[in-house]
């Protein structure tokens, strides 16, 4: 299902973080999101998950998302991680995989305690990586081994749409190289847009990428499109100055 | 149009006597993030103060004046004792702070009882305060006015500490970034206890001056320290300007709902009041955008 | 399939051991003055226990429970002067204080069934109604705290202004029977203590249940990660408004019982200290774990009563070193004792189950825009 944004605008207290974004986002490619700090990466996700208010439109299926109430942008299909892996840290691996689960479940099961897991968490469990840690406490999970939690987390909510933040920055090579292998395996079937700074690692995952910067897209194409983009080059290594002034509070 | 303005002057003396009660907590609480429900018992400290200080200097026209910088001290001391045996354990907590604090609340209320008995305590006024002036015919008494000149000139001194001492710029500094702060070689322990001296003697002050309007008994901190809150969460907390506001608009209401009503019947009004418009703006008067996950 | 074990069992161990204690031990051992106070004690646990789901699992800190405990014993003492009246009749103290007219809002409690009716329905709408309007606009911490307090003082204020329909700052008092049973007579005396003591245990047990289901693994993710949770497609305003009601209707029960056992309730049963009261027995035993605050409750009742006996005015220093030390020192209360215990005996505590048990919350605590800010910049680097 295609996520159609257009002219997105986003405002707080007069300064324009998102700046008329249109954006189509399919599934079945992975789609990286870059631009320097400030350009209104975080932003953008926020919008569309109900977490910043803002005008125009994101249309998916048939509804507006600026219009939806966060927790219910979810159970339409789209969801998303954060910068700082947030998981329930005193709930185990499983536990947490099957509050996500809960999307998906009549209510009055709320009133039942949980049995065992369900042959969907267990091959999420196993996408992500994550069996042997099952009955742990997510609290001790590495930092990266957290951000395969939260993407496991959407898996089990079958979202369609993942918009995930910068989930592979802090983590090794290794990891990250996992990573990717991981995002380009759920891709196929879902719209995946991942938020990203480090080049590298777009060139050898993106599928598309989109450039942000000063809350506007500059640019859309191949790694390979981006990377002979003047415009793009420009902003990266020139005009140093605009983005350290925007830089304040933005995607921290 | 004369019981309009007896409403209007009742109503700011009301919100003059809120706004001492709650200037401390806007620091403590609103700056500090720490819930400090003994702040009702500084109060009660410095109100005691006044009386000591009363039964000490023979003259009464000059025991309040030396009350109020010692009543401010002892607050002080009290805040700093506290901040430095409990509150800094627990700034990671900030919701247990408010149980801890009522336990040390309850204590010195039991101390305040066990020295001074139960029984409420007279500070006799000074001359000077006698009678009343004529203010566009109304006959507002001066013990009220002392009280809002007294709260003017707190929120006068605690705004120019804030705005023009390097102890100002480190507290603005450790309250917006605390970690920043840090780096620059702010000394954030320090600043942290010169802010609970402040807001702790606060409260002293509030105390000496609650003197004038009743009698003082251990229990005097309890019965203002809800609306005290109060006054800082419509203010918004954090935001010296909105809880001048908050506490003058409650005076207000306070007082003009008890002029029709019942007093008891008023305070709930207003009670309830304050919670409907919580609904409207959660954050308080002032409220700011954060970029924060809220 | 997790096949229930020991630590499944381990609660309801617990349980047992406090059900013999409650219903065979305390009615052989204690004189019938001593079982009189347990009964009040078991009053307050059933608030407790209510505390513990809202404030231990929860993360809510509520602090005006006094506020459902005073609406649960108002209806019950005014049904009781009703009926003491008898029908038609009028309650002793309206015709002191009033013109010995019965206010039409007292009407309906005449009934017997009506007034049981109030008691679990009146809590429950007040409590969804002022949930609804703070949850919804996601207000929680301490602004939660603070109006939860505040709506308790307001009560409080409101039952002493109105002398001539609640009785002032007197309260109710001097009720004569109970749904037809003499409040004299011993014997019945000791049967409202078997039906505290038999409520107290069931909502332990209801507790232990709504613990193990989703819903209370669900409530505990809200209080570790609210905004988290609604990114996942669950509002946490309802996770947190069926918690909310409960815990109401908890205390409403407990007040309702209090009532009779105790033969007076007054605006200081019900106020800010009373509602911070209750708190203090839920962190003594510990907030999160499903015995603590029962447990905790009946400790600090005992305790309270004792200490007042033996050293008059010694009670304040006390309650007020509690709260510091249990909640500085201690904040998973007596559990997390016994928690420590058993993991040093047993093995390294692993299990997320024990972890709820024995509850340590982390996560309502670093609620504050400051600090959360803080963390994200931290993280993000």
């Amino acid at each position: 299902m295609t996520l159609t944004v257009s002219d997105l605008r986003v405002e707080f207290d007069g300064f324009v973080a998102i700046d008329g974004v249109s954006l189509t986002l399919e599934p079945g490619r992975l789609h990286f999101l870059i631009g320097p700090n400030g350009a209104g990466k975080t932003t953008l996700v926020d919008a569309l998950t109900g977490l910043a208010h803002g005008s125009g439109e994101a249309r998916y299926r048939t509804r507006d998302l600026l219009t939806l109430a966060s927790h219910k942008i979810t159970r339409l299909g789209v969801g998303r991680t954060f910068q700082t892996a947030t998981v329930f840290e005193e709930l185990s691996v499983l536990q947490n995989l099957d509050i996500a689960a809960g999307v998906h479940r009549a209510r009055w099961r709320l009133m039942l305690p949980r049995r065992g897991m369900s042959e969907q968490v267990a091959e999420v469990l196993e996408t992500v990586g994550l069996t042997e840690l099952a009955e742990r406490p997510a609290g001790v999970l590495s930092h990266g081994q957290k951000q395969w939690l939260e993407i496991g987390m959407l898996l089990v909510q079958d979202s369609s749409v993942m918009l995930l933040d910068e989930p592979v920055a802090g983590m090794s090579a290794e990891e990250r190289e996992a990573t990717g292998e991981l995002l380009r395996r759920i891709s196929p079937e879902r719209t995946v847009v991942v938020i990203e700074h480090d080049m590298d690692f777009v060139r050898r995952f993106a599928d598309v990428v989109t450039v942000l910067h000063a809350g506007k897209v500059i640019a859309e194409g191949t790694a390979a499109e981006i990377r002979e983009d003047a415009e793009v080059q420009r902003v990266y290594l020139g005009d140093t100055v605009a983005a350290v002034t925007e830089t304040t509070g933005e995607d921290a | 149009m004369d019981a309009l303005l007896a409403q209007v002057f009742t109503g700011i003396s009301a919100g003059a006597v809120l706004l001492l009660i709650a200037l401390g907590l806007t620091l403590t609480f609103g700056q500090m993030g720490v819930i400090n429900m003994a702040h009702g018992e500084f109060i009660m400290a410095g109100a005691y103060t006044a009386y000591v200080v009363s039964t000490i200097v023979a003259s009464t026209e000059l025991s309040l004046l030396i009350a109020l910088p010692v009543g401010f001290v002892i607050g002080g001391l009290l805040g700093l004792a506290l901040e430095a045996s409990v509150l800094r354990w627990m700034y990671a907590r900030p919701l247990d702070t408010l149980l801890v604090t009522y336990g040390v609340g309850l204590i010195l209320q039991q101390v305040a009882r066990d020295i001074f008995g139960a029984p409420a305590k007279e500070v006799p006024a000074p001359g000077w305060l006698d009678g009343s002036i004529p203010i566009l015919g109304y006959d507002f008494p001066l013990t009220r006015l002392f009280i809002i000149v007294l709260a003017g000139l707190c929120v006068a001194a605690l705004l120019a500490v804030l705005r023009f001492t390097a102890l100002g710029r480190q507290i603005r500094a450790t309250v917006g970034n605390r970690d920043l702060a840090e780096t620059i070689g702010i000394s954030t322990r320090r600043t942290d206890r010169a802010t609970f001296f402040i807001g702790s003697g606060l409260a002293g002050v509030a105390g000496v001056a609650l003197t004038l309007l009743g009698s003082t008994g251990p229990n005097l901190g309890t019965s203002y320290i809800v609306q005290a809150f109060l006054v800082v969460v419509v203010g918004g907390i954090g935001h010296l300007k909105g809880t001048i506001v908050a506490a003058l608009g409650i005076g207000l209401l306070q007082a003009f709902l008890a002029h029709a009503l019942t007093g008891s019947v008023a305070q709930v009004i207003v009670f309830l009041a304050i919670v409907a418009f919580l609904q409207l703006r959660p954050q308080g008067i002032l409220s700011v955008r954060t970029r924060s996950l809220a | 399939m997790r096949l229930p074990t020991l630590k499944h069992a381990y609660p309801y161990v617990g349980w047992l051991l406090l059900a013999v204690a409650l219903l065979v031990l305390a009615p052989a051992v204690l004189s019938d003055f001593r079982l009189g106070l347990l009964a009040k004690y078991c009053c307050y646990a059933i608030a407790a226990v209510g505390i513990g789901l809202a404030w231990g699992r929860g993360g809510m800190l509520v602090l005006g429970q006094g506020l459902y405990f005073g609406i649960g014993a108002y209806a019950m003492a005014m049904h009781l002067k009703l009926a003491d009246a008898g029908p038609g009749g009028v309650p002793d103290f309206m015709a002191l204080y009033g013109d010995a007219t019965v206010p039409g809002w007292w009407e309906p409690l005449r009934n017997g069934g009506l007034a049981l009716v109030v008691i679990l329905v009146l809590p429950a709408l007040v409590a969804g109604l002022l949930g609804l309007a703070v949850f919804k606009r996601r207000i929680k911490g301490a602004y939660f705290a603070i109006l939860s307090q505040a709506l308790a003082a307001a009560f409080a204020i409101l039952l002493v202004g109105q002398v001539k329909t609640t009785g002032g700052a007197n309260g109710l008092n001097n009720f004569q029977g109970f749904f037809g049973f003499a409040l004299f007579d011993p014997a019945n005396k000791r049967m409202l203590y078997f039906i505290a003591a038999g409520i107290l245990l069931v909502s332990i047990l209801a507790m232990a249940w709504l613990y193990r289901t989703r819903f209370g693994e669900l409530l505990v993710a809200v209080r570790d990660g609210e905004e988290r949770v609604r990114f996942l497609g669950t509002d946490p305003a309802n996770v947190k408004l069926a918690a909310y009601v409960i815990a109401a209707v908890l205390a409403s029960i407990g007040g309702a019982l209090f009532v009779p056992i105790a033969g007076i309730v007054s605006p200081d049963d019900v106020g800010v200290v009373a509602s911070i009261g209750l708190l203090a027995g839920v962190a003594l035993g510990g907030r999160a774990s499903l015995l603590g605050p029962a447990v905790g409750a009946l400790l600090i009742g005992y305790a309270e009563t004792s200490l007042s006996e033996a050293f008059p005015g010694s009670w304040s220093y006390f309650q007020g070193a509690l709260f510091v030390l249990v909640i500085l020192l201690l904040p998973g209360g007596l559990a997390q004792l016994l928690g420590l215990v058993r993991r040093a005996n047993v093995h390294r505590g692993n299990s997320v189950g024990d972890h709820l048990l024995r509850g340590v919350p982390r996560g309502e605590q670093g609620e504050t825009e400051v600090t959360r800010s803080a963390s994200e910049e931290a993280a993000a680097r």
